[in-house]
């Protein structure tokens, strides 16, 4: 090769720096790897298995490459064999199939039962009976709602320690998707549905989320702090937003809903029902989600978990009675 | 009536960016410069009749050639620019809403209008020459699915300076981009845009079908045929599968939009994720579609220059036809986050990762291609090497996307966009290089520099790694993509600023790359190619002169083999050779230049533009010049001529000559 060595050192000493880079990157900035909850850890654990299976093949064949590439370049005294017409081989060829096939097989499984066991919708294991917050994607900014305690917030979530989130996600707004990178996998957030995400943080802390599916001019302002506190921290929280924040109304959601950035903001109680009346707005126009199921009357797998505890029965009825509808 | 005026000028043309000023000046400027060049040097005629009206693939192949290169530069622009406005916390270099649309058109066009033309460009400059044909099957389709890409690259083109760029992303997922939230024309850009050049790539689809299964020389079986062209074939059998999903998801948007349709709006009962499921029916083919052809030109020139069999030919085959089958139940991948549920989701990833199984395989039987053979490294072969570990890397993350509970952390983050940068410029745009490279001689007749060629190779190679490698750390440090700016307090300044640097590394690549074609051209009689066969190739095309005279083959061989060339050239030692040389030349069938394509082309941007911003008055004049452009057609007989024996002895005779000074 006639290309200077200069460049080729170059290219060496940019993937070193860049090896160091990503090195030093994991730390505790690279805030999937640092998970401060048992859905983060889970997914961590299995972003790093999947590598590792995966690195069993990629590696021999990057070094594979880099050696039959040296050993057969066309050079003037190389002892190398050259068979010009060697091009089949039922052994190599059963082996090439053979090897991925298997790969694939193990993470297959692994896939799989990681599927089932960490599917968002599924209650978490836990002596404590789960907090519910209403996320609502605005545009551009996060309503959270806190049915027991009527009390909401926009672009901030405190939520005490060990104790598992509900979530139940909806937009009004372009589909959106509701991300806290430390405390587990993201969900989208869909307009007509309510999408139920658990989650629970294990560390006292700040950490953040934000909006992972773009929604417009705004969507880069639509971070949001998450405060993980201990019961005691969260329940004087929730008193001191009783007694200090004014009441979230109809026509402050309204403006809430126009489109606009927001700072933090904190409610000491909404209208009820806000948050079923946003999914439903949109519902009639779906058959699936929070409407139901027509056939058995049974709601699909997005509230599965809704039956088992504090939705109040009156406002399930109503939206059965949205989806009369269609 | 002034004020009128000035109203409607200001809502048409897109004012009040700096930035759009100066593409608003450097436009006009170049339109002037080559309408004065033309003029100048009496050359429009010349225009017309060879080219703007031909129906020679090779020639439509050197267009499409052409017309990508100007939209890698382009997509590269716009890539630079986000890059520019990310490699520091807070810049307000663009705004929000010029950010959006930027890496709007950055998507559409480098996937759309770069990735596609330049493949099927080199369809058409290699296919007929590599199965023996004269020409495709249909040399008039041929050209009008040119004219259609054109006329729809330029009409989404034309969208930052006139009326406003899409803004809601690559795909345009409603709800965001129905009316509701995206009043303006951009999206109805995008959908004329991309429809119109849609209809021209399901036609290449089929045309290349037909002259792969019909027009192979005599004694080309399927299974002897060349792999290049069997990579075609199974990209083009996705394209006829793939792309009239993308032509009826593109209508059903323009109906919502344009007559006030509810599929995919969120009140009448419209449903936005049957969009996203139908767009993604179309997009992960899509992704196959392009990448298909590289592999079909990663495996002629290892082949070529190992100067040994490609290994494991029937595998490569089986390998190519499973991907393009499977890469069509894929696409929920795109959405595991959206609650489908485990069923679904698990099913979506095992049909996912099933492809990485052929496409291990076709790595390594590349791999054993090269083995005992023996190498050397021109820039063809150069692109190939790269494209291996950035290609398996790339494949690797794929596979941990994949992971279905896992890609709930990857999804819509930076991990995402490096990943598939890493599949789509290390295979694809890699693989179109090697292939620009590797035919670029018998296309033109003379080989370009190989030294500017390989600075150009490792710029781009050094320029990749340092670009997307941080963006994968980015994306598990929580940034998401499409976010405009960021704060200090994340932490993401110096990989975003080492990413941005990267991306300039790879545009001062490109410059390389045109450097070295201004240089090729400069001292092409320094380099003529005068063998036909620069590489020492394999396959038919290398047995005819370069550049290959408008009929290619003067006596249509007959291929009994693979790699026919090369055994002929092994039976020429052997002293074997000549049984076949010494055939009576016949006059040659050859196809009528026409200019309905490119006047049909013309309607469609008409009726494109007049639907963009709601002028019946120009659309409908627009869709009658389609249809009279057709009769027209239907009523020509005289589209086919007969070049005689005296004309092609003498070209031959003159090609010969000039080959062998």
């Amino acid at each position: 090769m006639n290309v200077p060595k200069a460049l080729r050192t170059t290219a060496v000493l940019a993937m070193a720096v860049m090896v160091m880079l990503i090195a030093a990157g994991c730390s505790n900035e690279v805030s999937v790897l640092n998970p401060k909850g048992p859905i983060a850890e889970q997914q961590r654990d299995l972003m790093f298995l999947s590598t590792w299976l995966c690195s069993i093949v990629i590696v021999p064949v990057l070094i594979l490459s880099a050696i039959i590439i040296w050993r057969y370049r066309d050079k003037k005294d190389r002892k190398a064999a050259y068979e010009p017409n060697w091009s089949h081989s039922t052994k190599l060829e059963v082996i090439w199939w053979g090897i991925p096939v298997i790969v694939i097989l193990a993470i297959a499984v692994i896939t799989v039962r990681s599927t089932y066991a960490l599917e968002p919708s599924r209650p978490l294991q836990s002596e404590v009976k789960p907090l519910t917050i209403q996320v609502t994607s605005l545009n551009w900014k996060w309503l959270f709602q806190y049915p027991e305690q009527d009390i909401a917030s926009v672009n901030m979530l405190k939520i005490p320690k060990d104790v598992p989130v509900r979530f139940e996600i909806t937009a009004d707004s372009p589909m959106n998707s509701f991300w806290i990178p430390q405390l587990g996998g993201q969900m989208y957030a869909m307009s007509g549905m309510a999408m139920t995400l658990y989650l629970q943080g294990d560390e006292l802390g700040k950490t953040w989320g934000s909006g992972a599916n773009f929604t417009g001019t705004d969507f880069a302002k639509m971070y949001f702090d998450v405060d993980t506190v201990t019961q005691a921290q969260f329940d004087q929280w929730v008193s001191g937003v009783k007694s200090s924040s004014p009441a979230l109304t109809e026509d402050g959601y309204k403006q809430l809903a126009e489109p606009s950035a927001s700072k933090v903001l904190t409610y000491s109680s909404f209208p009820k029902g806000l948050f079923e009346r946003t999914v439903t707005k949109y519902a009639s126009a779906h058959h699936h989600g929070v409407s139901g199921n027509e056939t058995d009357g049974k709601p699909e797998h997005e509230m599965d978990g809704k039956s088992e505890h504090e939705m109040d029965g009156k406002s399930e009825h109503e939206m059965d009675g949205m989806s009369m509808n269609h | 009536m002034l004020e009128r005026i000035q109203n409607f000028a200001s809502n048409f043309f897109v004012t009040g960016d700096p930035l759009i000023y100066g593409a608003d000046v450097s436009i006009v400027l170049t339109l002037l410069a080559v309408v004065g060049t033309l003029t100048y040097f009496k050359k429009w005629g010349w225009l017309w009749r060879e080219w703007l009206t031909t129906v020679d693939h090779k020639r439509i192949g050197i267009l499409y050639i052409l017309a990508a290169f100007l939209m890698l530069f382009r997509g590269g622009v716009d890539a630079l620019l986000m890059r520019a406005q990310l490699a520091m916390p807070d810049l307000h270099f663009l705004q929000p809403d010029h950010y959006n649309g930027i890496f709007t058109t950055h998507g559409v066009i480098m996937i759309l209008f770069m990735a596609m033309p330049f493949m099927f460009g080199l369809f058409n400059v290699v296919v007929p020459l590599q199965i023996g044909a004269r020409d495709v099957a249909y040399p008039f389709l041929n050209s009008l699915s040119f004219w259609l890409f054109f006329a729809g690259a330029m009409l989404f083109n034309l969208s930052f300076v006139i009326g406003g760029s899409p803004d809601a992303g690559w795909l345009a997922y409603p709800p965001y981009s129905e009316l509701m939230y995206n009043p303006g024309v951009g999206q109805d850009f995008y959908i004329w845009g991309i429809q119109i050049s849609g209809i021209g790539s399901l036609m290449t689809g089929i045309n290349f079908i037909v002259t792969i299964l019909k027009m192979r020389a005599p004694g080309m079986k399927l299974m002897k045929m060349p792999m290049f062209t069997w990579s075609v074939l199974s990209s083009c059998i996705a394209v006829i599968f793939a792309f009239p999903i993308l032509a009826a998801t593109l209508a059903l948007l323009f109906l919502d939009r344009y007559a006030g349709a509810h599929f995919f709006t969120l009140d009448g009962g419209g449903n936005p994720m049957m969009y996203i499921n139908l767009i993604w029916m179309w997009g992960h083919p899509e992704v196959y579609i392009i990448v298909l052809p590289a592999f079909g030109i990663f495996s002629e020139v290892v082949a070529t220059f190992s100067k040994k069999k490609l290994f494991g030919y029937k595998s490569m085959v089986y390998a190519m036809m499973i991907i393009s089958i499977l890469s069509f139940l894929v696409w929920a991948h795109h959405f595991f986050t959206m609650g489908s549920g485990a069923d679904v989701n698990a099913f979506f990833a095992l049909t996912t990762m099933l492809i990485a199984i052929p496409t291990g395989v076709k790595i390594f039987n590349w791999l054993f291609t090269m083995f005992r053979g023996k190498i050397t490294f021109e820039t063809p072969m150069l692109w190939t090497m790269g494209f291996i570990p950035c290609f398996v890397i790339g494949g690797m993350t794929g596979v941990l996307l994949s992971v279905a509970p896992a890609d709930f952390q990857y999804h819509n983050s930076f991990f995402l966009i490096a990943h598939f940068h890493q599949v789509i410029i290390g295979g694809v745009v890699f693989g179109y290089f090697a292939g620009l490279y590797y035919w670029w001689p018998k296309l033109f007749g003379f080989k370009l520099n190989e030294r500017i060629g390989k600075w150009a190779f490792w710029i781009w190679n050094i320029g990749f790694y340092v670009c997307f490698m941080p963006q994968y750390a980015l994306g598990l440090m929580g940034m998401t993509r499409r976010v405009v700016t960021y704060s200090w307090d994340k932490g993401w300044w110096g990989l975003n600023f080492v990413s941005t640097i990267g991306a300039v590394l790879m545009g001062i690549a490109f410059l390389f790359q045109v450097w070295q074609i201004v240089h090729g051209v400069k001292h092409y009689r320094r380099n003529l190619d005068t063998t036909g066969d620069p590489w020492n190739g394999r396959t038919l095309e290398w047995s005819i002169p370069s550049p290959a005279p408008a009929y290619n083959f003067a006596v249509i061989p007959h291929a009994a083999e693979l790699d026919d060339w090369w055994e002929e050239k092994l039976r020429k030692e052997q002293g074997n050779a000549g049984s076949q040389v010494k055939m009576m030349l016949e006059p040659i069938h050859m196809p009528k230049n026409s200019g309905i394509p490119i006047v049909m082309a013309g309607f469609w941007f008409m009726a494109g533009f007049g639907f963009v911003f709601h002028w019946l008055w120009l659309a409908i004049p627009g869709l009658a010049g389609v249809a009279i452009s057709m009769l027209v057609h239907s009523f020509n007989y005289d589209t086919d001529y007969y070049i005689p024996v005296e004309d092609i002895e003498r070209t031959e005779a003159e090609i010969r000559q000039v080959t062998h000074v």
